[in-house]
């Protein structure tokens, strides 16, 4: 079957891309001078010999095809070894930590970005040149122009913070687990989750406008007029097929920008996921973990990318699945 | 077409009236229409006022004594040891928790930030139109790779390899500047190809390719000037997403470091003072919004200059309101059938 044939050949790229992206990660890090990772490591007092002995305990001794092959066999079996700080933890059981707290910014900003982006920017184009569309064009702009972090900031300074001085505590910062129930964890991911929609759908709702207007001037939508549909039916069902193919596609390419969104708005509630933590290794040359999550990230996106070719043959029946 | 015909036509034509029509290159007109667009105009003067106080940090902080990461541990710290707020003891935008001149870090910081966004551009639209051109005009295998490529730095998650080049190398601002080029020349590229396709099947491209032009000389000097619209809106563009990755950089701690002032780094040190000091926060992030929000305006006017159709939605707006005004009801209707349908739903 033509479906499975494209899975089959899209997870097997998919896999060689991976494979690509750990080796670059893997020597990319290894250019640095092991000394100055073991000596890091050591503190500042260290001696020489405590130094050689870190170095043989992290196994940066051996030679580099050596280490490079047993950083492959580990990957293989999902064992991304034992992190070089947090006193030596397994990398997976900061993954099991931070996983969950990724995810749910992931996925509520994602929610929330969709909807408001697609359906404001669909508004907006069926009310071109209203005051409802001048509005949101003004809206859109400023999302556009506005970095993540100072979003982030403002709504702390100024939405979480007033909200916490007059009593109203149920907005918190942090991660709360969804463990203790819906509501205090939306409430510690509602700030986190509108920084992150309202960067993204800007661009969504400016896209989907534009796409939405171009169709609407196409001529089988006058075919649809003059057979006398309604305007709810040739919008929502002729119109909005062909003009969301543009939208799914940039979806695909803006994957890597949202995980880029994601590490920001983590480091700036402190909600402690892969991307918060992706920061802290890279600063501290933590290479098991840095490449773990540089896997994990790529792997999220090659993933995504196919569900967007998949989502392309469902939108528009002349786009054929190979 | 017979020859008398055309005798008919030289005759009408010499005797069409005198009004000579000027011949306005592209760019002209461009640039009138860009003048008549109130918004693009005033975020052009935003930009410029921008540029002028950032090249002209140096003397505000002669003048006001204040070198940019110079410490008042007596004037600039209030008794409490807290930044002072603006308008005390000549700190005009108040002072951070060292004490120091906010108002000539916000203006030092302007200079890194213009600095990244335009060199960044110029760095990323250089490389992006050559691979694009490259990809688009040869086709076959170098577009297969090229293309490939592309896509791929397009899809990367950019942010976690430019912060892993920047522990590499560590953070400099060199390395911020081949970073944002490195993750910006692929957007252009994408959108230079595409046009390098179509356009390489037009006729005056096989004239060309028949008088003995060289691939060069056809990719440089006869498809290049018809893609330089879409390149300008693109380059624009480009500044003030470059200038919100460069804070985004410097503000994770990636990217210029303290002491030089960048807006980013300014705010990651308003992180822990903004419930006792609002202006280190509001000012930076103002000078940051002012100036993303003005190229970001500044490139949809160009975008909309560059569009031919522009001119006749101008002129047919201004048409229509005037036979509204003289109160012709058929002229409304003839007028909808013949303006362009930009308005989509309303005019169809």
């Amino acid at each position: 079957m033509a479906m499975t044939r494209f899975l089959i050949r899209r997870i097997l790229s998919g896999i060689v891309v991976l494979w690509i992206v750990g080796t670059c990660a893997f020597f990319l890090f290894f250019a640095r001078n092991p000394d100055i990772v073991a000596r890091s490591l050591a503190g500042r007092a260290a001696t020489g010999a405590i130094i050689n002995e870190v170095k043989r305990n992290l196994g940066l001794t051996q030679p580099i095809m050596v280490q490079y092959w047993q950083f492959l066999d580990r990957t293989v079996h999902l064992n991304f070894g034992l992190s070089y700080y947090n006193g030596g933890i397994p990398v997976s059981s900061i993954l099991d930590r931070d996983i969950p707290r990724t995810a749910s910014v992931v996925v509520g900003g994602v929610v929330l970005w969709t909807i408001v982006g697609i359906s404001v920017g669909v508004l907006s184009a069926t009310r071109a040149r209203t005051l409802f569309d001048r509005f949101s064009t003004v809206g859109v702009l400023a999302g556009i122009s506005m970095p993540t972090f100072v979003l982030g900031e403002l709504l702390l300074a100024y939405i979480y913070v007033p909200l916490n001085t007059h009593g109203i505590g149920w907005i918190t910062t942090g991660y709360v687990g969804l463990s203790q129930g819906i509501v205090p964890w939306a409430g510690a991911m509602i700030l986190p989750w509108i920084t992150l929609a309202t960067v993204q759908a800007a661009v969504y709702t400016r896209l989907s406008r534009g796409s939405l207007l171009d169709t609407l001037g196409e001529d089988y939508i006058r075919t649809a007029r003059a057979k006398g549909l309604t305007e709810r039916r040739i919008i929502y069902r002729h119109a909005m097929r062909a003009a969301l193919t543009p939208v799914v596609s940039q979806f695909g390419i803006d994957v890597g920008a949202f995980l880029g969104g994601v590490l920001v708005v983590e480091s700036v509630f402190g909600i402690g996921g892969l991307g918060e933590d992706a920061v802290t290794a890279v600063s501290n040359g933590d290479l098991p973990t840095i490449i773990a999550f540089v896997l994990i990230a790529s792997a999220f996106v090659v993933a995504a990318n196919i569900i967007v070719d998949m989502l392309y043959a469902v939108l528009d029946p002349r786009v054929r699945i190979t | 077409m017979s020859l008398s015909e055309l005798e008919f036509q030289a005759q009408t034509l010499g005797a069409a009236p005198a009004q000579a029509i000027e011949g306005r290159s592209q760019w002209r007109l461009t640039w009138a229409r860009l003048r008549r667009d109130k918004m693009a105009v005033a975020s052009m003067i935003v930009i410029i006022v921008i540029a002028i106080l950032a090249l002209l940090a140096p003397v505000f902080a002669s003048l006001l004594h204040h070198g940019p990461n110079q410490v008042f541990p007596n004037s600039g710290l209030s008794s409490t040891g807290g930044p002072v707020s603006p308008g005390t003891n000549g700190f005009y935008f108040g002072t951070d928790e060292l004490g120091r001149d906010l108002l000539v870090r916000v203006l030092y910081g302007a200079r890194i930030s213009l600095f990244v966004g335009i060199t960044t551009t110029a760095i990323a639209t250089v490389a992006g139109v050559a691979v694009g051109l490259i990809s688009g005009f040869f086709g076959g295998l170098v577009d297969a790779v090229l293309a490939r490529f592309i896509d791929t730095v397009l899809a990367f998650p950019f942010l976690v390899l430019a912060l892993s080049l920047a522990v590499v190398f560590g953070p400099s601002l060199t390395i911020v500047i081949a970073v944002i080029s490195f993750f910006s020349w692929a957007a252009i590229s994408r959108i230079v190809r595409g046009q390098a396709l179509s356009l390489k099947e037009n006729q005056y491209i096989e004239a060309a390719r028949s008088l003995g032009a060289s691939p060069w000389r056809i990719m440089f000097i006869d498809i290049l000037p018809n893609i330089m619209a879409p390149v300008l809106v693109l380059a624009t563009l480009s500044i003030p997403a470059a200038i919100v990755f460069e804070a985004t950089l410097s503000f994770l701690g990636l990217g210029v470091q303290p002491p030089t002032a960048s807006w980013g780094n300014i705010l990651a040190g308003a992180q822990s003072y903004y419930q006792i000091a609002w202006w280190y926060l509001v000012f930076p992030a103002g000078a940051l919004l002012i100036t993303t929000l003005a190229f970001n305006l500044l490139g949809d006017g160009v975008r909309d200059a560059l569009d031919p159709r522009t001119e006749r939605i101008f002129a047919a707006r201004k048409k229509r309101r005037r036979r509204i005004w003289a109160g012709g009801p058929a002229a409304v209707g003839i007028e909808s059938l013949v303006a362009p349908s930009t308005d989509g739903p309303e005019e169809a």
